[in-house]
């Protein structure tokens, strides 16, 4: 490092590097979209011990929440993500009262099934109520974006703001689960409910709140995704949610540092992939990733080793 | 003497279901076949016939993988997209050499259900190494990156030979050369040379190699480490190859239901095996009944049929699906209808029991 400093580096790489170095911005702005998502997976994941397939499209009943908001009623961004945090938290709460409380006890497949229902379901309506057809959302900070080393190198305020909220979050998130009684009871779910029970903790209730907690991070991350890449469409939550759980499964599922690494990974490895080897196979790319994780470290970069119980 | 020992052994306890299951596939070829000759069916439902065939021979293919191996598999679409594309290839190019249809046909479903089962063979190294979700989400996984990898693949041939790019189109043909995938338009000019016939021999095939895998000593330490993997572990079951049996046959199932759908239709785009394709033949088997073939073969065709003849209703016919997929879920794990469940079971047990005694 200290050699490359010393000599005068030729104007190509500088201009290089700084290309590199905005495609490393932008893929850590899309990894902390991960991240957020991601923890809404990995909390629900490491509570109810269920793959919240229907994730991905509270984010897009979010996206269409503060869509609506902005452009039809023209509320002020504050307003329009808080009214889209009210409505994913209750949307949350509801499907874990109607379809997955009444299988607790059941086989972690039928729970699967059910929750791919769920997701089904909230698609179709979605494009029987808003039609297929993707509507342009404008992005809650504009589309200006920050300009560096002489115009050299340009940050859009919007990944400045999503690393940012990712950062609040994350610390908000881990203080809570550490130091609050609802985050302890949380914690001790995730580790044997019927303990829990017994120290007469609320298991039911500590559950409803993951899934609250979920999803208003769901709609936050669909606010800040839906102002990078500007279209909300019936299915455009299936994609980032599928690739939020990968990068739960990246960094340790159950675990909220891990979400968060895992998320950043991936936006960066994604993002990189895009612009240096194809746009097209960028996804597949990402999924091959995944499964490269999975066979060598089964539980994560941050994951904890269960031994199974017989 | 010898005909009704035949009969008492195709309708004792053990045989009676797949006995049902066959009767049922010839008995549906022998009517619509006659309607088919007679002309008494329209052009609409004649158009369906083919593609259901492969959604029943694919919905079975699942079942084995979901209902008997007990993995949840969500990404058998990319099997079917694998012996689609590998059909059309190499239909295209024996064309030219082979002109017997069906016999092209028959060699070309073979090759594509090879080509699915290796690479589910592939994919089950790493997969089944995995439980319960991260195998769903990894089969997943597997299927977008199939999908995508088929979008950005250019085939094509002329008299000097093959030529193939990937990414970019540069394919440099010459006028009498063909061009048999491009990208993401897919395969299109392909000779439609899949027939009822052959759908409904792919159907008995593949019941016959399901319900004699689930008859074998293979196919009992399949449903064991289904029900209980430690307890399978324990006596000594090869968990792992026994699920990659499974998971292969189930692929090869899906592939040469994918060949017998890619020869059916003059194009054939990738995006067509995305994963609402997967999900579809998922609604086909849990609604059929997880493990059970005679209900995936009906719950597929009536499935496959009913929505394309209500075309008008397809907006509604996805949210119906999905609700009764909720449904089905809730109402299979509710307790009260369980015990009810039982309490019938048991009142069936104990009436052959008592009418055996007498």
């Amino acid at each position: 490092m200290a050699e490359a400093v010393k000599q005068p580096l030729p104007v190509l790489v500088i201009g290089g590097s700084m290309v590199f170095l905005s495609y490393l911005i932008t893929g850590i702005g899309l990894g902390s979209v991960y991240a957020i998502i991601a923890l809404g997976y990995s909390m629900v994941y490491g509570i109810a011990k269920m793959l919240n397939f229907a994730h991905g499209d509270v984010i897009m009943i979010g996206a269409y929440v503060a869509f609506f908001a902005l452009s039809r009623y023209n509320l002020p961004a504050v307003a329009a993500v808080l009214l889209a945090i009210a409505v994913c938290t209750t949307l949350g709460v509801l499907i874990e009262r109607l379809a997955y409380k009444p299988l607790r006890q059941a086989t972690s497949l039928s729970v699967l099934i059910t929750a791919i229902g769920v997701s089904y379901f909230l698609q179709n309506m979605a494009q029987l109520l808003w039609s297929s057809s993707p509507k342009i959302f404008s992005s809650i900070v504009g589309n200006r974006s920050l300009t560096l080393f002489d115009g050299k190198m340009s940050i859009a305020y919007i990944n400045i703001l999503t690393i940012i909220t990712c950062i609040v979050i994350m610390i908000v998130l881990t203080l809570f689960i550490n130091n609050t009684k609802i985050g302890r009871a949380m914690r001790a779910c995730s580790e044997d409910k019927d303990a829990a029970k017994l120290m007469g903790i609320n298991v039911n209730k500590t559950i409803s709140i993951t899934f609250a907690i979920g999803s208003g991070l769901a709609a936050i991350a669909s606010v800040l995704l839906c102002s990078t890449y500007p279209s909300v469409y019936p299915t455009l939550g299936s994609m980032p949610g599928i690739k939020a759980f990968t990068a739960a499964v990246f960094g340790g599922i159950g675990s909220i540092p891990g979400a968060f690494v895992g998320g950043l990974l991936l936006g960066i490895i994604e993002n990189l992939s895009k612009a240096y080897i194809s746009t097209q196979l960028s996804d597949a790319i990402v999924f091959a990733v995944l499964i490269i994780v999975l066979l060598i470290k089964p539980t994560g970069i941050l994951g904890k080793k269960v031994n199974e119980k017989v | 003497m010898k005909k009704s020992n035949l009969l008492n052994k195709l309708f004792d306890k053990q045989h009676k279901k797949q006995t049902v299951s066959y009767l049922i596939v010839i008995f549906a070829y022998v009517i619509l076949e006659a309607l088919l000759k007679t002309g008494n069916i329209s052009s609409l439902f004649k158009n369906l016939l083919v593609p259901c065939t492969c959604y029943i021979v694919a919905a079975l293919a699942l079942n084995l993988c979901v209902g008997l191996s007990g993995e949840l598999s969500l990404g058998h679409a990319g099997f079917m997209s694998i012996g689609a594309f590998t059909a059309v290839c190499l239909s295209g190019l024996l064309a030219g050499t082979l002109t017997n249809a069906v016999l092209r046909l028959v060699i070309v479903i073979i090759i594509g259900a090879a080509v699915s089962a290796f690479f589910g063979f592939l994919i089950g190294i790493p997969v089944l190494k995995l439980q319960g979700d991260y195998l769903a989400i990894v089969t997943l996984a597997f299927c977008q990156i199939i999908v995508s990898l088929i979008n950005n693949v250019y085939f094509g041939f002329d008299e000097k030979g093959l030529q193939f790019s990937f990414i970019e189109n540069k394919l440099n043909l010459s006028s009498s050369g063909k061009i048999l995938i491009g990208g993401p338009i897919g395969a299109s000019g392909t000779q439609r040379i899949s027939t009822f016939t052959v759908g409904i021999v792919l159907i008995i095939i593949s019941l016959i190699v399901i319900y004699n895998l689930m008859d074998s000593r293979n196919g009992r330490a399949i449903m064991a480490a289904r029900d209980n993997r430690i307890a399978a572990l324990s006596v000594g079951i090869d968990v792992t190859r026994t699920k990659m049996l499974a998971f292969v046959i189930s692929a090869a199932l899906a592939g040469a239901a994918g060949a017998l759908y890619g020869l059916n239709f003059s194009t054939l785009t990738p995006a067509k095996f995305g994963f609402n394709q997967s999900i579809l033949l998922l609604v086909y088997v849990v609604l059929g009944g997880l493990g059970n073939i005679t209900g995936t073969i009906i719950s597929a065709s009536v499935l496959y049929v009913l929505p394309e003849l209500l075309r008008s209703f397809e907006s509604y016919r996805m949210i119906i699906y999905s609700l009764v997929l909720i449904g089905i879920m809730l109402i299979s794990n509710n307790k009260f209808f369980k015990e009810k469940l039982a309490e019938l079971k048991t009142r069936r047990f104990n009436r052959t029991h008592s009418k055996e005694a007498e």
